[in-house]
């Protein structure tokens, strides 16, 4: 399972990469490893604001269907438009192609609360 | 795969005759309304007698049933179901009744329902019971109403819900269809209730708590006396999903530990036939003070007769056509009865030993999803296993080749790569060896990278299905105008 050293995370299995105000988003390889083959993703639109922790959207993969969390609070800047007409990115190229939204920061401060590469790694280790 | 009876389907070589359009049906034709009347014949397929029971014959020999081999599947309890109990509910006096029968010609029927719910009542300790719902979250949804109708009586309508996080999913499908909000706890480390955390969430605008006990990882809850009267002191009311009972036969009795309300999925401790959607049963037992909101009517004894109770008028209303699914509820007591309440103890005391019997025999190499002794059901983790590179859905597949169901997978949720395995109490010990064997064959399998894990499975007769094409192309229903067109969906 590839853990990118340039990357922030979140228990629940979201990266966050750390831009000027603002932060794009995406999930885990472990993540997308776990769920299995994704086959439709329902994405909120830009301008929505949600707090940190709040479901930010639904991924459905043929074994179970997960909630997207907020790794931080913020307003939705931009949404990847290429995920509804394929889902199946999200497994092939989930730090890339993969990345769901980009999130302008309402509280900054709350970056420092996300995982190092380091703590992620340990944290998959079932 | 084989044809369907349709594509079997022979114009003129059907073994029946059918009324037509324009004919009179024995008179009834003038009394029904023209839009209810066929105008042509209904297109039923067409083949002699013989050839329909070889199609229904060899389809049950592809299907996977617990009168074929072991059924393993957790939380569904797919333990034999005595022949004796469908002899039974084909008796005359029960097939021929009508729901509408008078009361004085209906006095086994009525009798039956009233022992029945009497016999519930003991075994769950509560003191009433419905019979209608006809599924466990049937129920589950039955309760939900009830518990706002007992807030709003009391002027206080209340919001949410708590359940924990390894509920079944039906209880937040319940919960949201009754119009409540789903507050998920968290599990302690040990896989049962935190007294913390439900402490914090517990307040004025809690209706209800729904737990499974034992849990779904199979653990009986230690703190449930305790954890039933935080909740009471909330001012809500406990909820006992029942999945579990089989585990507590004759040695708790749910009532007795402070449960407001259960419900029962006969389809499953009582041994009523089930896979494949049913018809199951799902009767509510009630604390007293729940008594008044019960769905009706209700089956009671009059004297030394029986018959019917209009309901409350506090009842939520009937939640089913008349009583339930009768046939059903007929099996589920001739089991009762023939086991009494020393054998249904027994049942539970087999259903455990069973169950540690098969943990003790692999916990080596399967990983326990939590430690500690479960009671009739164990979960396993597919983890040791996952870093040979092969999941819980490998060794799930696999283990069809040998001939046995599959146990439940990914569920409960807390538990990575999650095999759930319950052997039920009718199993003998020659059989749980025979599993054991395949699933430390299987583990050897992952040490060694053996491909048929990969194809698996490789002896059904429906090979590794595209998980995705299954979604994403589901072919739902057979149309006769697209017979033997692939691409159709519904």
């Amino acid at each position: 399972m590839s853990v990118p050293g340039n990357l922030l995370y979140t228990e629940e299995h979201e990266w966050v990469l750390v831009e000027e105000g603002t932060v794009l988003v995406g999930i885990t390889d472990h993540a997308q490893g776990e769920l299995g083959d994704i086959v439709d993703v329902q994405l909120f639109e830009v301008g929505v604001e949600f707090q940190k922790g709040q479901s930010i959207g639904t991924i459905d993969a043929v074994k179970a269907t997960a909630d997207l969390y907020a790794p931080v609070s913020g307003v939705i800047q931009e949404v990847n438009s290429d995920l509804p007409d394929g889902p199946d990115t999200l497994n092939q190229d989930p730090y890339g192609r993969g990345w769901i939204y980009r999130i302008r920061l309402t509280d900054p401060a709350e970056i420092d609360e996300l995982m190092s590469p380091e703590d992620y790694e340990e944290h998959i280790d079932i | 795969m084989p044809e369907l009876i349709f594509e079997k389907s022979r114009p003129g070589a059907g073994s029946f005759t059918m009324a037509t359009g324009g004919q009179d049906f024995g008179g009834l034709a003038p009394r029904c309304p023209s839009t209810l009347l066929r105008e042509k014949a209904p297109a039923l397929p067409e083949l002699p007698e013989g050839e329909v029971v070889r199609h229904y014959v060899g389809l049950s020999t592809l299907n996977h049933h617990v009168d074929k081999d072991f059924y393993p599947l957790g939380s569904c309890t797919m333990k034999y179901n005595p022949k004796i109990n469908d002899a039974l509910a084909l008796l005359p006096g029960f097939t021929a009744l009508h729901p509408e029968q008078p009361e004085a010609e209906a006095q086994g029927a009525l009798r039956l329902l009233v022992e029945l719910g009497e016999g519930l009542c003991e075994v769950s300790g509560m003191d009433a019971v419905t019979l209608q719902p006809v599924a466990g979250a049937h129920g589950e949804l039955t309760a939900l109403f009830m518990i706002r109708a007992y807030h709003e009586a009391r002027g206080h309508a209340r919001r949410k819900v708590v359940i924990p996080d390894s509920a079944h999913g039906t209880n937040p499908a319940s919960i949201t269809m009754a119009g409540y909000e789903v507050v998920q706890v968290k599990s302690a480390p040990d896989g049962c209730m935190d007294l913390e955390a439900l402490k914090a969430v517990l307040d004025e605008d809690t209706a209800a708590f729904m737990i499974t006990n034992p849990n779904t990882v199979g653990i009986f809850e230690r703190h449930i006396v305790e954890i039933i009267q935080l909740v009471h002191e909330a001012g809500a009311l406990c909820y006992m999903d029942g999945a579990n009972l089989n585990a507590l036969l004759g040695i708790v009795r749910p009532g007795d530990l402070g449960f407001d309300i259960m419900h029962i999925n006969l389809h499953k401790t009582f041994s009523v036939p089930h896979g494949g959607g049913g018809p199951g049963a799902g009767p509510l037992v009630v604390k007293e003070r729940m008594a008044p909101y019960l769905p009706g009517p209700l089956p009671v004894r009059k004297g030394d007769a029986f018959g019917w109770q209009d309901a409350h008028p506090q009842s939520i209303g009937q939640v089913h056509a008349y009583f339930g699914n009768f046939g059903a509820l007929v099996r589920a007591h001739a089991y009762l009865r023939r086991l009494g309440a020393q054998g249904l103890r027994r049942v539970a005391e087999n259903a455990i030993i069973n169950a540690n019997y098969v943990r003790a025999a692999l916990q080596d190499i399967y990983r326990l999803g939590f430690a500690g002794t479960p009671l009739h059901e164990v979960v396993f983790s597919a983890a040791n296993q996952k870093k040979l590179g092969f999941k819980a859905s490998h060794i799930a597949k696999r283990l069809l080749d040998f001939g046995m169901h599959a146990p439940t997978t990914y569920f409960p949720l807390i538990v990575p790569e999650a095999l759930m395995v319950e052997p039920t109490e009718t199993e003998n010990r020659a059989t749980l060896d025979r599993f054991i064997a395949a699933m430390r064959q299987i583990h050897q399998e992952c040490v060694e990278g053996n491909p048929l894990l990969e194809s698996a499975p490789n002896l059904t007769p429906v090979r590794k299905l595209d998980d995705v094409r299954a979604v994403k192309q589901p072919r739902l229903r057979w149309r006769p105008e697209a017979a033997g067109d692939a691409s159709h969906t519904a």
